[in-house]
């Protein structure tokens, strides 16, 4: 069905080739809160090409690399001044600069298209799959240029980050002690935009500016929702880069004949790739996907319910003149939960803890729940009497810290708790509090 | 080549005249309703959502050829565009609230996977049989000369509309961009009015991907609006200007691409409203780059002059001697010694002070004035912000020639004062005790 | 060390009995005070926001540096540090210009001033604090991963070394930046508000630190609002409003009439929520 090729191989190379190695110093872009800069310089690059190939008619890579410093500061300096002058935020201040410098690159290009064997759209996509026509002998073998240019700014990106990883570390977190401790943040801000703007123009041949955004900040995101320290962000950014670029070849081929077509743009379905996988980790990631964050709601909303469960079973038992178990009616726990998770979650707890069992009617305390019950009932109270004595709340405010504050009660703050309190036998709203039970 | 252009510029030419009315109107509406989005300080969301257009134009093209249409009905792919780009500023949302993902991180994913899912989906539906679908790049670069009078039309309604709602909503927008939470606070639908604005942003970006092209239209929202902030601070001027400057650039622009067919218009429309801004940016009243450095200039001498001259008074104070040495300068204020003999030569080429024998100097008769009055200003502030420090350093303003001119003439009479009784409990510290310098009287102006 | 008990004049003075710190003529700098500020100005565009501020910090005192909101307390610090460019004076460390004595200086900025997000552990941060004495380029020695410890060991915060800083609360937060500062072992040290958004049992550790470096000869700047503690917690105040009010030793200048012409009016509603405060506690 598919059929592979030498090509195929050759493309995902240049592929993660150049998504890693803009993914790298894109992870710094996410953690500086400049994101957007990687796409204001993949813009703005354009005429730092356009005019290198016009002044040097060539197209080497000393030649790209050249343009690619010259605009990475151009466009910094440029942003910064007009945010000073026009006194607005960073955003609008990179839209006026990188739209300006955009259009006056569109214009170079078609102006000299006559002599230049450039197109527009190759900048904006890429021609990845035309990579392989244009080769050069490397270690006997012909490798695309492509490979060998994309592999170097790997390297050298690479070698950049490691040999500054300290300073940009510093400079990112913490400008003001940077430049405190004599680290210039403004100096390592420029060579980052310089390093950005380097890995875009090797990039660009391949995989065109739209998909260098894409690889700058999408596996970077993926990292900064798992990973707790920069080293590991960065590793875990490089794997995603890979990872998203051999999908992304994988179902620009594999796809569109599912749909009837040839097969598409590797590019575009590169940059769709690192969505879908970055829309995977924003839902299923442990540290702060919405999946982990809706159950941990769910959980907290389960174990408060099954506490107030056994605080309101025994408040009935405690009632004058009740004598048998009281019961808890179904509909009063759905009452109680919201939504059917956490009821479900919350009764199933109850009853696999052996706190309840169910009986004709609803539920009603075991011995163990009746142990735990009075537990609880007496963490409440004292905390109500504290907080009335000693934050001086009135007693019609204390509820609600209180419940929140019981569970998490454990035996040693009990005890604490108790000692600061005195030990009273009521609460503030005259109700007894249990006496400890020894454990 | 002159003559095309005298054609170009005197409207002659029916084609230019539609497309120059329909992208001024475009320029118009996107400047004044583009204020809003700079001024809340979401200028690159409008980028997010113009990239985020690209798959809804290209999978209208898809369903309109599916459902045997010719799949070149400007509403129905400009539908396909407001869908992907609501889409787009939804997942933005989305991203900032349940995720610690920032921001500038959330604009740039939406813009980068949207934009590369346009591409995929670019790449199969050229090669649908028998259609042809590269028209459709031109909502990537613009292209004004495909543009019909009924686009501008399109166009033109959709441009008033969204300049008649700003207008009749500018009191609730200014208070939105200005205070969301006092506006909530007062009962605004703060959330209606939010998702109007984005609405009507979204509805600017879609009309204008035909003229400038999905890249470029951002521009069109967010240089007029920054030019215009350049030459004013208040809002309403601002949004006139900001429309002004947006029609004009949008206007000249496509009277330039009708010149040269072969440039993309987008790309000139924005390089000419650029022109504008640039030279804003170097001459604008309100931070523009010359009068910004040569006002920091002229504070920068001005102050140091105050320095020279109010020092060189009190330590003819202290002394007691009518005369003063640079040297006494330098050995009590750990000036530089260069800086100090820079400073008096030009106090001297001002005529403020002269050079007497043995190295000393004096104030000339003007410079006697010019530095009594900047003693007295610095004291009459530095009581100022002692006695008033509740409301004071907002007040302040060392480089106003005398304090009159920002405090209302009740406030200095107090100081005045309050300055008087000070020296009255003080011991006189030399015989030669300051005379208040008065309120520039007495020494001549 | 002089004590300055005057209230600020507006009048030239006789340094001999006037020593009249606020006043133009007044401060008598000395080459060897850690910290000497000469007619600094400092201005964003047209407005200044310190204006001729001129004087001497003492060494080996803990400072507060105090003032409504406004007055231009960060920016001093910042001046100090070479932060913000100043319009016209200078700053002098031990006589010597900023750019030679940087390694003597520890900063604690704001905790708002970063991003707690990011992907660093305690233990990072508090490294980050050595990075002024390896240079550009070199890694961190055994050594000062020694030294950044006992710095968290100080701050009693070994436990949470290898935690996220986005799982501290703002007391931890805070005591994270100090462990960074200690780690510099600088001579002076100039925090912005120390105390702000920390519980009470940090803020006391944090004064005890303080005194433990002020103890030991180091000269510690602070920015504080807080009226109520001014007195207990810094040996010689410096009041700033825009200019220096005045400055000296506390008990000398903590006076209500310096306090009134530092905060104005605001002293009266201030001094009113504190008691307020205290009340409910």
């Amino acid at each position: 069905m598919i059929s592979w090729s030498v090509i195929d191989t050759w493309i995902i190379i240049v592929g993660v080739l150049s998504a890693v190695g803009c993914a790298l110093p894109g992870a710094y872009l996410l953690l500086r809160r400049q994101s957007m800069m990687g796409d204001a310089i993949s813009h703005s690059v354009l005429p730092g090409i356009a005019g290198a190939y016009l002044i040097m008619g060539n197209r080497e890579p000393l030649t790209l690399f050249l343009g690619a410093i010259v605009i990475g500061i151009v466009t910094t300096v440029l942003i910064r001044l007009v945010k000073h002058g026009g006194k607005i935020e960073d955003g609008a201040a990179m839209g006026v600069v990188f739209t300006a410098l955009f259009a006056l690159g569109l214009v170079m290009i078609r102006r000299a298209a006559d002599h230049v064997d450039l197109d527009p759209d190759c900048v904006l996509y890429g021609a990845i799959e035309l990579t392989f026509l244009d080769t050069v002998p490397f270690l006997g073998m012909d490798v695309p240029r492509a490979a060998l240019l994309t592999g170097g700014m790997l390297l050298a990106n690479v070698l950049f980050l490691g040999l500054l990883y300290k300073e940009l570390k510093l400079s990112s977190f913490d400008p003001g002690l940077s430049d405190a401790l004599g680290y210039s943040s403004r100096f390592l801000h420029h060579l980052l935009m310089v390093a950005i703007a380097a890995t875009m123009v090797a990039s660009f041949e391949a995989v065109g500016s739209i998909l260098v955004i894409a690889m700058l900040i999408v596996p970077p995101a993926c990292a900064y929702l798992l990973c707790n320290r920069l080293l590991p962000m960065l590793l875990v950014s490089a794997g995603f880069a890979a990872a998203s670029a051999v999908l992304g070849h994988l179902s620009a081929i594999a796809l569109p004949p599912v749909l009837g077509y040839e097969d598409t743009s590797t590019a575009g379905m590169m940059a769709l790739a690192a969505g879908v996988l970055f829309g995977g980790v924003f839902f299923l990631s442990p540290k702060s996907g919405v999946l982990a964050q809706s159950w941990r709601r769910v959980r907290l909303g389960a174990q408060l319910l099954s506490e107030e469960v056994l605080g309101v079973l025994y408040r009935r038992q405690e009632a004058p003149g009740v004598s048998a178990r009281p019961v808890l009616a179904p509909e009063e726990l759905r009452r109680g939960a919201q939504g059917r998770t956490v009821e479900w979650l919350a009764g199933r707890r109850l009853v696999r803890q052996g706190y309840v069992r169910p009986v004709p009617g609803g539920f009603e305390l075991t011995e163990p729940g009746l142990h735990e019950a009075r537990r609880l009932i007496r963490a409440h109270r004292l905390w109500e009497t504290w907080l009335v004595e000693e934050m001086n709340l009135r007693p019609d405010h204390v509820h609600g810290p209180a419940s929140r504050l019981e569970s998490v009660t454990g035996e040693a703050m009990e005890e604490e708790l108790a000692r600061e309190t005195g030990a009273p036998a009521m609460d503030p709203h005259a109700r007894r509090i249990p006496p400890a039970e020894k454990h | 080549m002159l003559e095309e252009l005298w054609r170009v510029f005197t409207f002659q030419d029916y084609n230019t005249r539609v497309v120059m009315a329909g992208t001024g109107l475009l320029g118009l509406a996107a400047g004044v309703i583009g204020v809003f989005l700079v001024l809340r300080k979401r200028a690159l969301l409008s980028d997010a959502v113009s990239h985020a257009t690209l798959p809804g134009v290209i999978l209208a093209f898809w369903a309109s050829i599916a459902l045997g249409m010719t799949g070149r009905s400007l509403p129905v792919l400009l539908s396909g565009a407001a869908l992907t780009g609501l889409l787009g500023m939804v997942t933005v949302v989305a991203l900032r609230r349940w995720s610690p993902i920032k921001d500038d991180a959330a604009l740039a994913i939406v813009l980068s996977v949207f934009f590369g899912a346009g591409i995929a989906l670019f790449g199969m539906v050229q090669q649908i049989e028998g259609v042809h679908a590269a028209g459709l790049t031109d909502f990537i670069y613009g292209k004004t000369a495909s543009m019909l009078i009924s686009d501008t039309v399109i166009i033109g309604i959709a441009a008033l509309g969204v300049c008649g709602i700003a207008i009749a909503l500018f009191k609730e927008f200014r208070l939105l961009c200005f205070d969301e939470a006092f506006a909530a606070v007062q009962g605004w639908p703060t959330l209606r009015l939010d998702l109007l604005l984005m609405g009507l942003i979204v509805l600017v970006t879609v009309i204008g991907l035909q003229a400038v092209g999905l890249i470029l239209i951002v521009a069109l929202l967010i240089i007029p609006p920054v030019t215009a902030r350049l030459w004013t601070h208040r809002l309403a001027p601002m949004a006139a200007l900001s429309g002004m400057f947006g029609m004009l650039g949008a206007g000249t622009g496509s009277a330039v691409s009708a010149l040269f067919e072969r440039l993309p218009s987008g790309a000139l429309i924005v390089l000419s409203a650029s022109a504008f801004f640039f030279v804003s940016l170097m001459l604008g009243t309100e931070g523009g780059l010359l009068p910004r450095l040569w006002r920091r200039a002229r504070l920068r001498r001005r102050i140091r002059r105050q320095h020279l001259l109010r020092r060189a008074w009190e330590l003819r104070e202290q002394t007691g001697k009518r005369t003063f040495s640079a040297r006494g300068l330098v050995a009590r204020h750990a000036w530089h010694p260069v800086v100090a003999a820079l400073e008096l030569r030009s106090a001297r080429r001002a005529g403020l002070v002269q050079r007497i024998d043995g190295g000393r100097w004096e104030f000339t008769p003007a410079g006697e004035s010019e530095a009594s009055r900047a003693v007295r200003n610095h004291r009459l502030w530095e009581l100022y912000l002692i006695t008033h420090a509740d409301v004071a350093p907002s007040h302040v303003d060392s480089d106003a020639d005398r304090i009159e001119h920002v405090l209302d003439p009740d406030m200095v009479a107090e100081l005045e004062e309050l300055l008087a009784r000070e020296q009255e409990d003080t011991p006189p510290p030399s015989p030669h005790r300051l005379e208040t310098p008065t309120n520039g009287g007495g020494n001549g102006r | 060390m002089e004590t300055r008990t005057d209230r600020p004049t507006t009048r030239p003075a006789v340094p001999e009995h006037r020593p009249a710190p606020a006043s133009p003529a007044g401060t008598d700098h000395s080459p060897n005070a850690p910290i000497s500020i000469h007619d600094v100005t400092v201005a964003y565009d047209r407005k200044p926001v310190l204006w001729d501020v001129d004087l001497d910090v003492p060494e080996g005192r803990l400072v507060g540096l105090i003032g409504p909101n406004g007055a231009g307390k960060s920016t001093l610090l910042k001046a100090i540090l070479g932060l913000v460019p100043v319009i016209s004076g200078r700053v002098a460390i031990y006589g010597k210009p900023l750019s030679k004595q940087r390694k003597l200086l520890g900063y604690v900025p704001q905790r708002e001033s970063v991003d707690w997000d990011f992907p660093v552990t305690v233990r990072d941060v508090v490294q980050m604090g050595l990075y002024g004495q390896v240079g550009w380029f070199r890694r961190l020695r055994r050594e000062h991963v020694r030294r950044a410890d006992e710095a968290l060991e100080r701050v009693g915060m070994t436990d949470l070394a290898d935690r996220q800083i986005s799982q501290l609360s703002g007391g931890q937060q805070q005591r994270v930046f100090l462990a960074r500062a200690l780690a510099q072992d600088a001579q002076i040290y100039l925090m912005d508000e120390p105390f702000a958004g920390v519980d009470s049992a940090t803020e006391k550790s944090i004064v005890a630190l303080l005194h433990d470096l002020r103890n030991a000869g180091r000269t510690v700047v602070c920015v504080h609002h807080d009226l109520q503690t001014v007195a207990a917690y810094f040996d010689y105040v410096i009041l700033l409003n825009m200019r220096v009010v005045t400055h000296g030793a506390t008990a000398d200048v903590y006076t209500e009439e310096n306090l009134r012409k530092t905060y104005g009016g605001q002293l009266t509603l201030l001094s009113s929520a504190a008691t307020a405060l205290a009340q409910r506690h």
